[in-house]
């Protein structure tokens, strides 16, 4: 090495060290600590006593892990499939040459602007049972349905029914699908006009343009966005963790991983335990994305390559 | 404050009830000049407090509640008050009797009491005239509750509850106290959980009959209805719930939000079989702790002792509009209190069959396991007895696991807790 590039590469260190520390203090050292942890009893305020793995095997045999990585995992495959078609969908209509095109992007963003408190706070009286407003705009459909058939469905009682308030949460996710839009709509931006024109020459119709050109040359976006949103998805706390006022939702439905780790952690002080679940939420978040990495990107189409 | 040793207190309280206390800071400010105690409102504060204590930075005096003892003094975030309080000059005995026992868990004391509460049953007497009770005469079992229970409930013509006479998750706050009003407890105070005992099973079988007499989805759709606590649509307030479980503090919220001319009562919770002569109630308290590390404990147990003096402290439950934890009760305190059934619950308070709420190491996640089950069961969604069961076997699990590490420690902390406290 030259004294130059020395040189350079102290400049380098030393231009990044903030980043080095914060690396260091604020994940590596959490990570191996959390490591250990996970084979101990620990409380905290308490030196750490070594289990071994009996963390491992408590939560091997905790109907309340499962329950909480069912849910999480639900919660995934559902709301992730969903708000990617919603947003790529709307993304497709936003970037319509219509007139007010900016009014209407600006509006599908707007509620991504929410801050995720606010946004449960304001859910929370949406999903109202009685009062909603998301009930008062089923119950005209449901009274139709019932006046035709027979029936007596009754609009459900999302937050308290066991069997709606997952499926009231990932409603909920659907509010925050302007982000992803927004990538998407910039994705669009991307794909070369002539392209589309010469699928027209040849005398393709919309839906195969849609099929043949826009979704191949937006992949590396779709695939970015799924990424992130399951990361995003296996770590869902603040949400459902408001909604249920600090609970865990009727029959324990809305209590996720993430918020059973913290219950662990800061209400229990079992800290040892919630290290043994923190890790296995690591584990599942990188088993995943490596999955998705393996098989999605078989599916993208760079087009530099 | 400059050359005045500074004391860091948190408190949980906001409002008219931080103002209370802070007149009272005020006060022990203004009353020497060694001290300045700086009182800091702070938001979930028992997870705080823990943090400070476990990075070696906690506050001098913590405003805590009585049920986070256990847990907080078995993991070493607090410092035993014996011998402080001894030295103070402070007594056992002037303090009510089962206010004093919340303060203390295995054999030391933790803390000393702040603003104290007990429950008593709250009815509408609008709503029993109505329903052709006699507003004066509230039910005294949970027989005579259940019977007035059917007398106040009213169904829309959809079969929907309009309103109903009691409902145990209306607040449900004291839902793991419940077993005490059939005569038993949740834990023995040592190793094992009490649900397996006829009074859980009875508390556990009165739960499910509710679903099936006013319907689960029912009662939860009404409860979906209510309004904020704080706010003219609680359900008690205005009309949807004509018995409630409530504490001291429930008649500030009433003069804040009720509607004018509301006409209320109280008196002491029924229980399932009749005891005529002293009445029960589940008393909780407020508290202030010195933590583990704390730097000044000399002087936090200086502004605490101010606090404790009767003066101090009936300011401070007169501004919070509670009872006082103290024995002694001035007259001034009783003729200035606006609480009109001060007396039903300084009686309540005074009883000899006043128990402490549950203290139990693992409150929280007992609480947590609780809430979910209690759900369930008045939903409809699991039969009691499956639910008990389940809740038995997880929490005393959780119990054997928490008390194995505190055995393992046990003999070097008590030992260290025993020398701390030595005159």
């Amino acid at each position: 090495m030259t004294l130059g590039e020395r040189r350079n590469l102290i400049k380098g260190l030393v231009f990044i060290s903030p980043w080095i520390v914060g690396f260091l203090a604020f994940n590596l050292y959490p990570l191996i600590a959390s490591i250990w942890f996970s084979l101990c009893d620990y409380s905290v305020l308490s030196q750490p006593v070594f289990l071994g793995a009996q963390n491992y095997v408590d939560l091997w045999h905790d109907p309340v892990f499962w329950k909480a990585l069912r849910n999480t995992v639900v919660f995934a495959v559902v709301a992730i499939p969903l708000s990617t078609f919603l947003s790529i969908g709307l993304a497709v209509l936003l970037n319509q040459p219509i007139a007010g095109q900016g009014i209407y992007r600006t509006i599908f963003f707007l509620p991504s602007l929410v801050p995720a408190i606010s946004l449960a706070i304001l859910w929370q009286w949406m999903l109202n049972g009685p009062m909603g407003l998301v009930n008062n705009l089923v119950r005209p459909f449901l009274n139709i349905i019932n006046a035709v058939t027979g029936s007596h469905l009754q609009a459900p009682d999302w937050l308290n029914d066991p069997n709606f308030a997952l499926w009231g949460l990932i409603l909920t996710g659907l509010w925050g699908t302007g982000q992803a839009v927004v990538i998407y709509l910039a994705g669009l931006q991307e794909v070369p006009a002539e392209l589309y024109e010469a699928a027209e020459l040849d005398g393709t119709n919309a839906w195969q343009r849609f099929l043949h050109i826009t979704l191949p040359m937006l992949s590396p976006v779709i695939f970015f966005n799924v990424l992130m949103s399951i990361i995003g998805a296996l770590q869902t706390f603040a949400v459902p963790y408001i909604l249920t006022g600090g609970g865990d939702g009727p029959g324990r439905s809305l209590l996720f991983l993430a918020t059973y780790i913290y219950q662990n952690a800061f209400d229990y002080w079992n800290m040892g335990y919630a290290s043994a679940l923190a890790l296995c939420l690591f584990v599942l978040i990188i088993g995943l994305s490596l999955v998705t990495v393996h098989y999605g990107e078989k599916k993208v189409h760079y087009s530099g390559r | 404050m400059s050359g005045r040793l500074v004391l860091e207190y948190w408190e949980k309280w906001t409002g008219f009830e931080r103002d209370a206390m802070a007149r009272v800071v005020d006060d022990f400010n203004n009353s020497q000049d060694r001290i300045f105690v700086r009182f800091l409102s702070v938001s979930r504060i028992d997870q705080k407090m823990m943090l400070a204590t476990a990075g070696g930075v906690p506050p001098d005096v913590v405003g805590l509640w009585a049920i986070n003892l256990p847990s907080y003094a078995e993991n070493n975030a607090l410092m035993p008050m014996d011998r402080l309080v001894r030295d103070a000059g402070i007594r056992e005995e002037d303090y009510l009797p089962v206010f004093w026992k919340l303060c203390r868990y295995r054999n030391f004391l933790w803390a000393l009491p702040s603003t104290p509460s007990v429950t008593a049953l709250h009815w509408n007497k609008r709503m029993f005239r109505e329903a052709g009770l006699d507003p004066e005469k509230p039910p005294s079992t949970i027989a005579e509750l259940e019977s007035f229970n059917e007398k106040l409930t009213r169904k829309n013509a959809d079969g929907s509850l309009a309103q109903i006479g009691h409902m145990p998750q209306e607040p449900g706050w004291w839902m793991h106290d419940f077993p005490s009003w059939f005569g038993g407890a949740s834990w023995d105070g040592g190793t094992q959980l009490l649900l397996d005992a006829p009074p859980n099973r009875h508390f556990f079988g009165w739960l499910e009959s509710y679903p099936k007499r006013f319907g689960g989805p029912a009662m939860f759709q009404l409860r979906g209805a209510f309004g904020n606590f704080a706010s003219p649509d609680n359900p008690f307030f205005n009309g949807k719930v004509a018995m409630i479980m409530q504490g001291v503090w429930m008649n500030n919220f009433i003069k804040n939000y009720a509607p004018a001319g509301f006409e209320y009562g109280v008196a002491a919770f029924p229980e399932e079989t009749d005891h005529p002569g002293a009445p029960m109630t589940v008393a909780e308290t407020d508290i202030l702790v010195i933590p583990s590390g704390a730097h000044h404990p000399k002087e936090a147990m200086e502004f605490i002792t101010f606090v404790e003096k009767q003066k101090n402290m009936e300011n401070l439950c007169l501004g919070q509009r509670k009872i006082s934890p103290l024995r002694k009760v001035s007259d001034e305190f009783v003729k200035n209190h606006s609480h009109p059934y001060l007396r039903t619950f300084l009686q309540l308070a005074n009883s000899p069959r006043a128990q402490p709420t549950l203290a139990l190491p693992t409150f929280k996640e007992y609480m947590n396991d609780l809430t979910t089950y209690v759900n369930l069961v008045l939903l409809g969604r699991m039969p009691a007895e499956q639910a008990r069961r389940e809740m038995l076997g997880r929490q005393q699990k959780a119990l054997d696991s928490k008390l194995a590490r505190w055995n393992q420690v046990a003999p070097v902390r008590v030992s260290r807790w025993e020398a701390e406290v030595q005159p």
